[in-house]
């Protein structure tokens, strides 16, 4: 192979993940709940078809051409992010008893449970999409 | 500094195969894509480039001319093409062309033009596979 390939560039993966939630916080009055999160307090939650988007960065293997081998990634977003969260309560899952499942802490979440599962390279950021409209990024800072 | 990103599609053919493996090691690493008759996708190409606007035009670079060094270096070469067999960088025993080295390909292709219009320079090249799968090149060894 060619001996060029020491580059350092950047993989992305996007997947789907449905999911309920409710925002409420233990730490403030129903009325207060009611002000802060409105509709999204509404007392049995409701669902977003999510989409996380990752972005891995690392050397470009001169064997491969690739920083990341996407069966191999979706292997560990699939064992660590879809089967946990996917058509799931939010509000049940263990990360989010103390903890409202904003989009925001969802995506920390993501990120905090992938950082260290990289089949090769490091995790640069997650990307949560809500809806089309909304979304959230964290880069582990 | 403003960053300014023009999009651009292409639709081009390839495989994944390294002549220094086995056919069964090409397909146990590449899967589907080791399949020598090719396939194809609907390439997305975000190329970004990074300035200051300037004080008369307040351009950072004119949308024109960087659509017309994207089409020239980049688009001419590689759309309605098998990646493989008509682009000299992923000719057989060079680069793979897999979404990692096309971005790569498509920057090195770009950067003389655009350094040597002074003024912006380029920031990121992202290239889309499909909407779910992509790879980005910054420029880092």
């Amino acid at each position: 192979m060619s001996a060029v390939g020491t580059e350092r560039a950047y993989f992305g993966r996007r997947v789907g993940l449905s999911a309920s939630h409710r925002l409420h916080s233990n730490a403030l009055s129903v009325e207060e709940n009611q002000v802060a999160y409105g509709k999204c307090n509404n007392p049995h939650g409701h669902g977003h078809n999510y989409v996380v988007e990752v972005l891995v960065g690392g050397a470009v293997d001169p064997e491969t051409g690739m920083v990341v081998n996407l069966a191999a990634l979706d292997g560990v977003l699939r064992a660590k992010v879809l089967e946990r969260f996917d058509h799931a309560n939010l509000n049940l899952d263990p990360l989010f008893l103390n903890q409202v499942p904003t989009t925001e802490n969802l995506c920390i979440a993501v990120f905090e449970l992938l950082k260290d599962a990289m089949p090769v390279g490091e995790l640069e950021y997650v990307r949560v999409e809500e809806t089309e409209n909304n979304f959230f990024e964290y880069y582990g800072e | 500094m403003i960053f300014l990103t023009r999009r651009s599609t292409f639709s081009a053919s390839h495989y994944y195969w390294n002549d220094g493996w086995t056919a069964e090691e090409n397909e146990r690493v590449f899967g589907r894509c080791a399949n020598r008759n090719g396939h194809g996708h609907n390439y997305t190409l975000e190329v970004t480039v990074v300035g200051e606007p300037d004080a008369v035009t307040g351009f950072v670079v004119d949308l024109k001319w960087l659509k017309d060094v994207i089409e020239r270096e980049v688009l001419a070469a590689f759309d309605h093409r098998h990646l493989n067999l008509e682009v000299p960088e992923f000719a057989a025993g060079k680069l793979i062309p897999t979404s990692e080295n096309i971005a790569i390909a498509a920057w090195k292709r770009m950067e003389p033009a655009v350094l040597g219009a002074g003024g912006a320079r380029l920031s990121r090249v992202r290239l889309y596979e499909t909407p779910e799968i992509f790879a980005e090149y910054r420029g880092e060894k």
